[in-house]
């Protein structure tokens, strides 16, 4: 069976500030992924190129088949994508915001259908977010909006969710939120999960495999103990850690260690 | 607990309701006017030399018609506008067409006043070369802003918004040049096509606009659920499937022309294409696809009674409709704003 992305030297530049040098990755349907590295190491374009805004160059193969091929229709009902922050322009309510997730799915001229409206719901349900479906999305609190806007990429019915450091914004116990509910659609739902993830230890205590970019470039991929080392945190953050085991001892937990 | 949205129901509900209230007040302003009509009079001897049938069908209803469709269009317009330009202060006057179309109708009435142009060979009326001027000028700054605005193939709506501001400030400059240099009687005449008005006799002007309008208005009315999308932000609706480069074009072309053709007819009124989306947006939602309907019989049955306000209030002179528009329109959102601004805007 094809692998669900397969990358194989993908470059991609701003102009001539060049960000992605050659990145080829391969993540299996039913993975979870954390993508690790410093500000400006290409994750954030990394999952663009995905999601279809971003063009790279070389190769990018959704289940096989070159992502060139795809339309933004089909595209978005292959990946759906919850960005670090969502802002409207306009007041929507909660139903509105997660139903426009449906909106590849049923014509452009038409209205959402039944089956539209039992995905949103359901999708709803999924995220805990059923009991403020009525309310405006502007009025929640930075952790409900985060699960609305996890709820409107389920309902893209997606094979692959995409998120870029869902949780930036929120408080400790809203990120073990997001986190548990992205862990639990893995595990129950096969879905496959590629995040861009800033903090070090949520992402070990979560993520079974993780990659780390460092300049554009793949530095280390693996299981959290051989990704996250002493050594591979000095080298690619430059600052020194200690790694230690997490009470369960089975996952490294860093600490840092300022130099005085 | 069921998920409440848009439906058909709400659709043919709110639609109807203001179809309704926009045929009545057709009828209703078209009988409205400084002079009393014998109604019976009026519509017995349509043919024959009838003076009652003579204000009502020849005075008043193609006028009348004509504001119901430059309401609507602009109404229209400032919803998809506001939206692609993500930006709720947006409106038709700011893009810059307007200003092309305002220096064209000028250059119009300055070099060739009383030119007019046979519409198939003279059979059906002749019509002034004014609107024609002042619609190209409205084509010519169309593709100006477009250029300027496109950056690797796609439309920046900062950088349109700027454009189209900065344009229409230079034309607003070019404009008051002009004025200045012909004289006092021109200046008058140019000052007057300025502040926009309806006054028309034309049924063939009338029958243009609304076939432009109503044609333009149908095809934006398809693009509601990528508009609802687009508000989301230009990444955020590609990632739901919207060619977003394909549609920001599309729209802007689109209102452009309709924009360029209004202001040609009737001068700028402003207001109705500000106000009448962010009311309809607080009455019905915030969903294009009955955002955009409601929002143009809405803007039709505003200007409609607009208009007729102009007309009567200081018998027998006439108000430019524009001081209406903002007298009524403006105190009437600052109520809405104030009763539940807080909950149903996004600030």
């Amino acid at each position: 069976m094809n692998p669900a992305i397969r990358t194989e030297n993908l470059t991609f530049a701003y102009k001539d500030k060049s960000v992605l040098n050659g990145v080829s990755l391969s993540v299996e349907r039913g993975e979870m992924v954390g993508v690790l590295g410093p500000n400006g190491s290409g994750k954030t374009t990394l999952l663009k190129i995905f999601s279809g805004v971003l063009r790279g160059q070389g190769e990018v193969k959704l289940n096989g088949r070159s992502i060139e091929t795809y339309g933004k229709r089909e595209l978005s009902r292959v990946f759906a994508m919850v960005p670090q922050e969502s802002q409207v322009l306009f007041p929507y309510t909660v139903a509105e915001i997660v139903l426009m997730g449906r909106a590849s799915y049923h014509s452009p001229l038409a209205l959402e259908g039944k089956r539209d409206l039992e995905v949103a719901r359901a999708s709803l349900e999924l995220t805990d977010s059923l009991p403020f479906s009525d309310r405006y999305l502007h009025e929640l609190s930075g952790g409900e909006k985060q699960r609305v806007i996890i709820a409107r990429a389920l309902a893209q019915e997606p094979q692959i969710l995409l998120l870029d450091e869902p949780s930036a914004f929120l408080d400790l116990k809203h990120q073990v939120q997001v986190f548990q509910i992205i862990r639990r659609l893995n595990r129950e739902r096969g879905l496959t999960i590629v995040a861009a993830l800033h903090d070090l230890n949520l992402a070990a205590l979560f993520f079974p495999r993780l990659v780390m970019l460092r300049d554009g470039r793949i530095y280390r991929d693996g299981s959290p103990r051989e990704v996250l080392t002493e050594k591979t945190i000095d080298e690619v953050y430059g600052i020194r850690v200690r790694v230690e085991k997490d009470p369960s001892g089975e996952k490294p937990q860093l600490f840092i260690c300022p130099s005085p | 607990m069921a998920v409440k949205v848009l439906d058909r129901r709400k659709m043919i509900w709110v639609n109807g309701l203001l179809l309704a209230l926009l045929v009545l007040s057709i009828v209703g302003c078209t009988l409205l006017g400084p002079v009393r009509l014998d109604l019976s009079q009026a519509l017995q001897n349509i043919f024959s030399a009838n003076p009652d049938a003579e204000i009502l069908f020849r005075a008043r209803l193609p006028r009348v018609l004509l504001g119901v469709a430059i309401g609507g269009g602009m109404a229209a317009c400032g919803v998809v506008l506001q939206a692609l330009l993500r930006n709720p202060l947006a409106c038709p006057q700011m893009i810059g067409v307007s200003g092309g179309a305002s220096l064209g109708g000028i250059l119009g009435l300055i070099f060739f006043p009383h030119w007019l142009l046979p519409i198939a060979g003279g059979l059906l009326g002749e019509i002034s070369w004014v609107p024609l001027a002042a619609f190209l000028g409205a084509l010519l700054s169309m593709v100006l802003i477009y250029r300027f605005s496109l950056f690797h193939g796609r439309l920046h709506p900062y950088h349109l918004l700027l454009s189209g501001v900065i344009f229409n400030a230079f034309i607003g400059a070019v404009i008051i040049f002009l004025n200045s240099i012909v004289d006092f009687y021109q200046a008058q005449g140019l000052l007057f096509w300025l502040m926009g008005s309806l006054s028309t006799r034309a049924y063939l002007t009338v029958g243009f606009i609304w076939a432009y309008i109503v044609l333009g208005f149908l095809w934006l009315w398809t693009k509601g659920l990528s508009l609802n999308l687009i508000t989301l932000g230009e990444e955020a609706a590609m990632q739901l499937g919207v060619e977003t480069g394909a549609l920001q074009r599309q729209i802007f072309v689109a209102s452009s022309l309709m924009i360029g053709a209004m202001v040609s007819v009737s001068g700028m009124i402003g207001f109705v294409g500000l106000m009448i989306p962010h009311v309809m947006r607080l009455v019905v939602g915030s969903d294009h696809r009955l955002l955009l309907p409601a929002s143009f019989l809405a803007g039709g049955i505003f200007l409609c009674w607009a208009d007729t306000l102009a007309r009567i209030l200081l018998t027998p002179a006439e108000l430019p409709v524009g001081i209406i528009t903002a007298f009524f329109g403006g105190p009437f959102f600052i109520f809405l704003l104030y009763r539940d601004g807080a909950k149903k805007l996004a600030l």
